[in-house]
C-alpha cells in the first residue's frame, strides 16, 4: 500500500464525490457527511461506473407491507442494474454472501503532512494551505 | 505521489483492442417530439404536442410499472447537454459505439407510435419515425441500421410502410412490439409477415407494447419485476401462436428475431410443443413439421437481458440447444438493464462461437456485409 493525494478536501464537499485514478485504478471517492469512502469504480456484476450511482438507504421489509428504511445515504446503487453496495464496506446487498466491491481506505490529511516531495512543485500554488484527500492503494 | 483526477465518463483506453461486435438492440430517443414535425402533418403535430401518445393500456399517465431507473435508462447515459438518454448521437458514439467497438448497431425505436389506439395517428407516427431514423441516425453513422416501425394493428397500413422502404439500405428489419392486440399468429397480421418476407427483411419482435392485455395470462401483476419476467411469458405466447397458426409453414422465407425477451426458455417451450404436437396433430394439420423445427429454422434471439444461471456454464448447454448460430448479442443501450459486451458472457467458448455470437450471426440475419 502506498498513499496518494487525489484531491483537495474542498473539492469533495459533504455529499460530493469524485472519480480519481490511482495507479491505473479508477476509484470513486465519496464524502458522506465529512467521512470519506473509496470504492473501485467497477461494479462487480457487469462493470458499471459506481461513481455515477445514486446514494440511497437500506430498504428492508420484515414481512410484506412493512417497510424499514435505514442507513440513509449510505447505500450506493449501481447506475446500470441497480445492484446495491454498502458505501462503507463495499458489501453487496444483492448477494451479500458472495459479492462485494473493492473498498479502499480514504482519509483526509493535513496539508503540511502530505505536501512533501514532488507533489509540492505541482500544486503548491493553490493547495498548500488546504487539507488533502488521500487514498491508500 | 501521483495526482490524477479524471473526469467522469472519460474514454476507456482498452477499447481499441476489443473485438468488433454487433449490437442487436439500441434505442435511439428524440431530443423532443419536434424532431418528428418535418414528417408529420399539422393535424398530427397538434395531436402529439397537445395530447400526446395514448396507448391501449391502463395507467395512461405513464408506463404501467416503475422502470427501475428514470426513463428506464442507465443513469450514466444522460447526455451532457441534457435530454433523454439515447437522444444524442455524438454522446452515444463516445459512450457506447466507439469504446465497445460496435460495427453494426440495430436501432429499435420505442415511443414510435406503435400501439397507439388511434390507427391513423399510429401510422403517421411510424412513418415519421422511419424518416427520422434516416435523417438523424443512419445517415449520420454508417454503423447504425434502422428498423421499419409499422402500425401492426392495421395490417394494410403496415404493409404499405414496409413496401415504401423495401430495398432501402438504411433499414434491415421490420419491427413490431410483442404485446399485440391478438396473439401474433392471428390471421389479421399475416399480410405484415408476407410483406416482410417479400422485402427480404427479418421481422424483429421487441418485448413490450400496448395490446391492452395484462403482461401475464393470470392478470395484472403488482411489481415491475413481474413485468420484466413477464416479457418471457408474453413472447412465449407470441411465438407459440406464430408457429401453431402456421405462419412459418405458409411463409417459409420469414425470419423472426425475438428482441429482449430472454432466450433460455426457448428449449423448454420447443420440447413442450413437440410433445403435445405429436398427440394433437389432427388439430393443426397445416403443421407438417414439429414445432421445434420451425423455431430452429426461423427464429433468432437477441441476448440481452441475458439469463445469469449459477453455475453460469448452464448457459453453454442452453445456447447449444438453441444453436450457436442463432444468438445475436445486444446491449439495450441506453437502458438500465444494459449488457456490457466485456462482461455479459463470462464463459470459455471457441473463437468461432464468440465470433458468431458477438458479430457474424447478426450480419448474416440482417444481410449486412
Amino acid at each position: 500500500m502506498s498513499r496518494h493525494v487525489v484531491a483537495a478536501a474542498r473539492d469533495i464537499p459533504p455529499g460530493g464525490r469524485k472519480l480519481v485514478t490511482v495507479r491505473g485504478r479508477p476509484i470513486a471517492v465519496f464524502n458522506l457527511g465529512g467521512a470519506y469512502y473509496g470504492l473501485l469504480n467497477r461494479c462487480p456484476h457487469q462493470g458499471g461506473s459506481l461513481c455515477e450511482g445514486v446514494l440511497t438507504g437500506l430498504l428492508q421489509a420484515p414481512r410484506p407491507g412493512e417497510y424499514v428504511y435505514s442507513r440513509k445515504g449510505e447505500i450506493l446503487r449501481c447506475p446500470w442494474h441497480g445492484w446495491e453496495f454498502d458505501i462503507r464496506t463495499g458489501q453487496s446487498y444483492c448477494d451479500p454472501e458472495r459479492i462485494r466491491t473493492r473498498a479502499y481506505p480514504v482519509e483526509v490529511a493535513a496539508g503540511q503532512t502530505v505536501v512533501e516531495g514532488p507533489y509540492v512543485a505541482e500544486t503548491i500554488a493553490v493547495t498548500v494551505e488546504e487539507d488533502y484527500v488521500v487514498v491508500d492503494v | 505521489m501521483n495526482v490524477q483526477i479524471r473526469d467522469i465518463q472519460a474514454a476507456d483506453p482498452a477499447a481499441g483492442s476489443r473485438m468488433a461486435i454487433a449490437d442487436g438492440d439500441i434505442h435511439p430517443a428524440r431530443k423532443s417530439d419536434r424532431e418528428l414535425f418535418p414528417w408529420l402533418a399539422k393535424r398530427w403535430q397538434d395531436e402529439l404536442a397537445g395530447i400526446g401518445q395514448r396507448y391501449r393500456q391502463p395507467y395512461q399517465s405513464g408506463p404501467a410499472y416503475p422502470k427501475s431507473q428514470p426513463n428506464a435508462a442507465r443513469r450514466d447515459a444522460v447526455p451532457p447537454g441534457g435530454g433523454k438518454p439515447g437522444c444524442d448521437l455524438p454522446f452515444m458514439q463516445r459512450q457506447h459505439l466507439d469504446p465497445n467497438n460496435v460495427a453494426l448497431g440495430i436501432l429499435n425505436p420505442l415511443g414510435a407510435g406503435q400501439g397507439l389506439q388511434n390507427p391513423d395517428f399510429c401510422a403517421a407516427m411510424c412513418a415519421a419515425v422511419n424518416e427520422w431514423q434516416i435523417a438523424h441516425w443512419t445517415s449520420q453513422d454508417s454503423r447504425l441500421k434502422g428498423s421499419i416501425v409499422v402500425s401492426y394493428e392495421d395490417a394494410p397500413a403496415a404493409v404499405a410502410e414496409i413496401r415504401k422502404w423495401a430495398g432501402n439500405p438504411n433499414f434491415v428489419q421490420v419491427m413490431m412490439l410483442s404485446r399485440t392486440g391478438e396473439p401474433m399468429g392471428n390471421r389479421r397480421y399475416w399480410p405484415i409477415y408476407e410483406a416482410a418476407a417479400e422485402a427480404g427483411l427479418p421481422l424483429g419482435v421487441h418485448a413490450f407494447g400496448y395490446g391492452g392485455h395484462p403482461i401475464t395470462s393470470g392478470g395484472y401483476p403488482t411489481y415491475y419485476i413481474e413485468e420484466m419476467t413477464g416479457h418471457a411469458q408474453c413472447c412465449q405466447s407470441g411465438l407459440t401462436s406464430l408457429v401453431i397458426e402456421g405462419v412459418f409453414a405458409r411463409t417459409p422465407a420469414l425470419k423472426l428475431v425475438m428482441i429482449e425477451a430472454g432466450f433460455a426458455w426457448a428449449p423448454s417451450l420447443a420440447w413442450r410443443l413437440d410433445k403435445t404436437w405429436k398427440t394433437l396433430k389432427q388439430e393443426t394439420p397445416h403443421l407438417t413439421r414439429a414445432p421445434s423445427e420451425y423455431i430452429r429454422d426461423h427464429v433468432w434471439w437477441t441476448t440481452q437481458p441475458m439469463e445469469e444461471p449459477e453455475p453460469r456454464e448452464h448457459l453453454l448447454d442452453t445456447i447449444g440447444w438453441i444453436g450457436w448460430d442463432r444468438l445475436i448479442f445486444a446491449t439495450d443501450y441506453p437502458h438500465w438493464d444494459f449488457d456490457d459486451p466485456a462482461t455479459a458472457l463470462p464463459l470459455r467458448i471457441s473463437k468461432e462461437q464468440r465470433q458468431g455470437f458477438f458479430l457474424d450471426n447478426a450480419k448474416r440475419v440482417y444481410g449486412v456485409a
